[in-house]
């Protein structure tokens, strides 16, 4: 297990970019850096992260980074994928790098065709929950009650269950992760890096433009995010379900920090009523009874992909 | 290596952009509230530098906050995470 | 070996492809195209062909693959038709934006609604001004010839554009016709290694294509334009140094037929071009001085060629397979807009005939060129845009 003191030095976002201040996905980006170092090529869509880079001449990334149309990360690391085997460049990782709405909405149909066709690449999908390059209308990933630009009294729909949406496309490895535990995040980067196939990994990455709070509190809702069991961090392994720490202590529910907690901060759940908490709770509780099934099952089972 | 071009003649056939520190200029300027390091509080945990969103914060020799300010936008991350409230966020002056 | 074999222009694109020593496909089936991908399918899998094919999900990926594999350093190829053209493009506009030397070939078909599997070139010609050069093959032999020309041309740096690769659906693509196969060491030392304007390299990062200001936009868009006039120029001159080394030469840009002394010239676009000739002999036999000119690149368009082919003749007719709706044929458009600043330009007329794959023999276009006739003895052209064969 590394730590922090031990990740390198090294800087491949450079300063001066054009995130917000504050950015949830911009700590990410850094983190993924971290984790894989710069023999990685970067496939990124229209996105926050498009933005970021700043304007030609110029760009912060110090990592070869393909911009693409916004429905196309894996399509395009699908082509540098096969291109970089007939040049037989295994040395290099191919990474897709997209928002919430490229990766749920308008990105899933490139995703799951990559996914089938087990496209050997890292696709991560950092979320900040809205449509952020556009100015924060709502995307599929946004959750139950949030207020976006289309959205203006809070989303009536549940958040997409992406992760899961891919490990049933049985590819060998699916984890959540968020940029407050960094070292989680870091050990999931450099265990997709070593696995044969496609390796789905989401961010659940704080946005004060979108989520409307103090952009000091980026890291603290991330882990709000975490210890209310909202967002839960675990891997899928060749079908195996495993929650990571603190997520793994949560299927107590008396362990869970409130959910109130968490949408307090946020001016974005500012239209959540109690009868809207009280449906999120239930839903948590579903969802949780469903991982305590996973872990309990991948423990016993020894068949893979049986029990998603 | 692809240069930032003066003239077309400079210019590559299809946008390459050079990775260059400052592509939006010295984002510094962005700020309200600057972090100021109490080092003598400081026990160097690296914390506030893995969380910094602009890789502003480099580390020292003995691991403390180096703080770029060219570059800081000032989001209040390192100080709302310093274990031991090291940091402070202190209005600009002028 | 060179050696002959009668294959139908699909396969025949499939095995260029193949010869190209492409490195990665990435293509979705549509009707009229499916047997140049399941050719490519069955290469790949018996070993014949060594490159990676993916199966991608939908045409809008396949081209953005092609973009992916093509910036990280490999010859590329797709093929399309119609609605999968239609879907790709925005990616096409990405291609080109990305100077990447993509050939694909687009299998003609009529667009709709309604349904139609049948040709036309509404397909490739409502993409006209995504910056893609465009060939127009009139038989099989040219579809071969032209896709290996097309990797030379794509990849040589005065240009770095894609290509399409243009044939009618079932009236080429379908058709078993005998194409000369050249020798594949003679196709390698003419196409050499791929070249790219730009790859992604680890030694050298850059971020492509991240966002242009005003300040930079149009300057880009200006080298693109010069990479265009770089083809018209650079097309000829391939053509020629192919015929030499394999025997096929189209004329360059227009293949020219009993131009010289015409007075009045049929100008078409694809398998039209040969069903003109006949109809040209066939009029020729009558006395009447007729030529016929086949526009083998849309883009460019070749309008040095055309003003030279106006300054002898009376009378232009164009025959369109395609329309653009509230206005006329492209052919019809561009061919005016080329004789316009002409001195004595020539009278042009319109005709609007094959779409939807309504069939074009050269007596139809007899009958055109008679019309035609009629009017250049009047010195005026009495119908702008007349649809030829039209149910009353």
């Amino acid at each position: 297990m590394v730590t922090i003191k031990e990740l390198p030095k090294e800087e491949y976002l450079l300063k001066g970019h054009a995130a917000c201040a504050g950015c949830g996905p911009a700590i990410a980006l850094r983190l993924l850096f971290k984790a894989l170092g710069n023999k990685i090529f970067l496939v990124v869509p229209a996105c926050c992260t498009t933005v970021i880079q700043g304007p030609y001449p110029y760009t912060s990334s110090a990592v070869p980074l393909q911009n693409i149309l916004f429905e196309s990360t894996a399509a395009a690391s699908s082509g540098i994928v096969a291109a970089l085997r007939q040049l037989k460049r295994d040395d290099i990782t191919v990474v897709g790098w997209a928002g919430d709405g490229g990766t749920v909405d308008i990105g899933i149909q490139a995703l799951s065709g990559a996914a089938e066709r087990e496209t050997n690449f890292i696709y991560i999908c950092y979320d900040n929950e809205a449509y952020g390059n556009t100015g924060m209308q709502r995307s599929g990933a946004t959750p139950y009650g949030a207020w976006t630009t289309t959205t203006p009294s809070g989303k009536q729909e549940r958040k997409k269950d992406m992760p899961m949406i891919m490990a049933a496309h049985r590819i060998p490895y699916v984890a959540t992760a968020c940029p407050s535990f960094p070292v989680d995040l870091v050990n999931k980067l450099r265990k997709a890096k070593e696995i044969k196939g496609t390796k789905y990994i989401h961010i659940l990455a704080p946005c004060p433009t979108g989520w409307r709070y103090d952009a000091s509190k980026t890291v603290e809702l991330g882990k709000l995010a975490v210890q209310t069991g909202l967002w839960a961090l675990y891997e899928i392994e060749n079908g195996k379900f495993k929650l990571d720490s603190p997520s793994d202590r949560l299927i107590d529910r008396s362990k869970r920090k409130p959910v109130r907690d968490y949408f307090t901060p946020q001016a974005r759940f500012r239209n959540v009523t109690d009868q809207d908490i009280k449906r999120i709770e239930q839903w948590l509780d579903e969802d949780w009874e469903r991982y305590r099934r996973l872990v309990a099952d991948s423990a016993s089972d020894s068949a893979s992909y049986g029990k998603i | 290596m692809v240069k930032s071009p003066k003239t077309r003649k400079e210019m590559p056939p299809t946008p390459l952009s050079v990775p260059t520190v400052g592509s939006m200029g010295k984002t510094g300027t962005w700020r309200t509230f600057r972090p100021k390091v109490d080092y003598s509080k400081c026990t160097r945990c690296t914390i506030c530098w893995i969380f910094c969103p602009d890789s502003a914060i480099t580390r020292r020799a003995d691991d403390a906050p180096e703080i770029d300010y060219d570059y800081c936008k000032g989001c209040g991350i390192c100080a709302n995470e310093c274990p031991v409230k090291a940091i402070a966020m202190c209005r600009e002056e002028e | 070996m060179e050696q002959t074999i009668i294959d139908t222009a699909n396969h025949i694109a499939g095995l260029a492809a193949k010869m190209a020593r492409v490195k990665v496909v990435a293509a979705y089936p549509i009707t009229p195209q499916t047997t140049v991908v399941e050719k490519i399918a069955e290469f790949v899998e018996n070993g014949d062909m060594d490159a990676e094919y993916i199966r991608v999900e939908s045409e809008h990926s396949a081209m953005v693959a092609c973009i992916g594999a093509a910036a990280a350093g490999v010859r590329t190829f797709t093929a399309t038709s119609s609605h999968g053209l239609a879907l790709m493009h925005e990616a096409l506009h990405w291609a080109s934006g990305s100077r990447l030397p993509i050939v694909m070939a687009v299998v003609n078909r009529a667009m709709g609604a309604p349904w139609s599997i049948w040709p036309d070139f509404s397909d490739s010609l409502s993409q006209r001004d995504t910056g893609w050069l465009q060939f127009y093959c009139a038989d099989n032999q040219e579809v071969f010839d032209t896709i290996i020309q097309a990797y030379k041309l794509c990849e040589d740096q005065r240009i770095f554009l894609p290509a399409m690769v243009c044939l009618e659906g079932f009236i080429l693509s379908h058709t078993y016709m005998p194409v000369k196969i050249p020798d594949q060491e003679k196709i390698d030392a003419f196409l050499p290694q791929y070249k790219s304007s730009w790859t992604l390299d680890i030694e050298h990062p850059y971020s492509h294509s991240n966002l242009v200001s005003p300040e930079w936009y149009m300057e880009f868009r200006y080298m693109i334009q010069e990479a265009m006039k770089n083809a018209e120029r650079l097309i000829p001159q391939i053509d020629r140094e192919y015929g030499r080394l394999f025997g096929s030469t189209y004329g360059g840009l227009v293949d020219k037929y009993r131009c010289e002394d015409a007075e009045l010239i049929l100008l078409t676009m694809g398998t039209m071009g040969s069903e003109a000739k006949l109809a040209v002999e066939s009029l020729r036999n009558k006395g009447l001085k007729v030529g016929s000119a086949r526009v083998r690149v849309y883009r460019p368009f070749p309008v040095t060629e055309i003003t030279k082919l106006a300054k002898n003749a009376q009378m232009i007719a164009t025959i369109d397979r395609h329309v653009s709706f509230g206005m006329e044929g492209f052919l019809e458009t561009e061919v005016k807009a080329s004789v316009f600043n002409e001195e004595d330009s020539p009278l042009v007329a319109g005709f609007i005939a094959g779409l939807g794959g309504r069939d074009v023999t050269s007596e139809t276009i007899e009958k055109i060129a008679r019309k035609s006739l009629k009017w250049m003895q009047k010195g005026k052209v009495e119908k702008t845009t007349e649809w030829v064969d039209l149910r009353e």
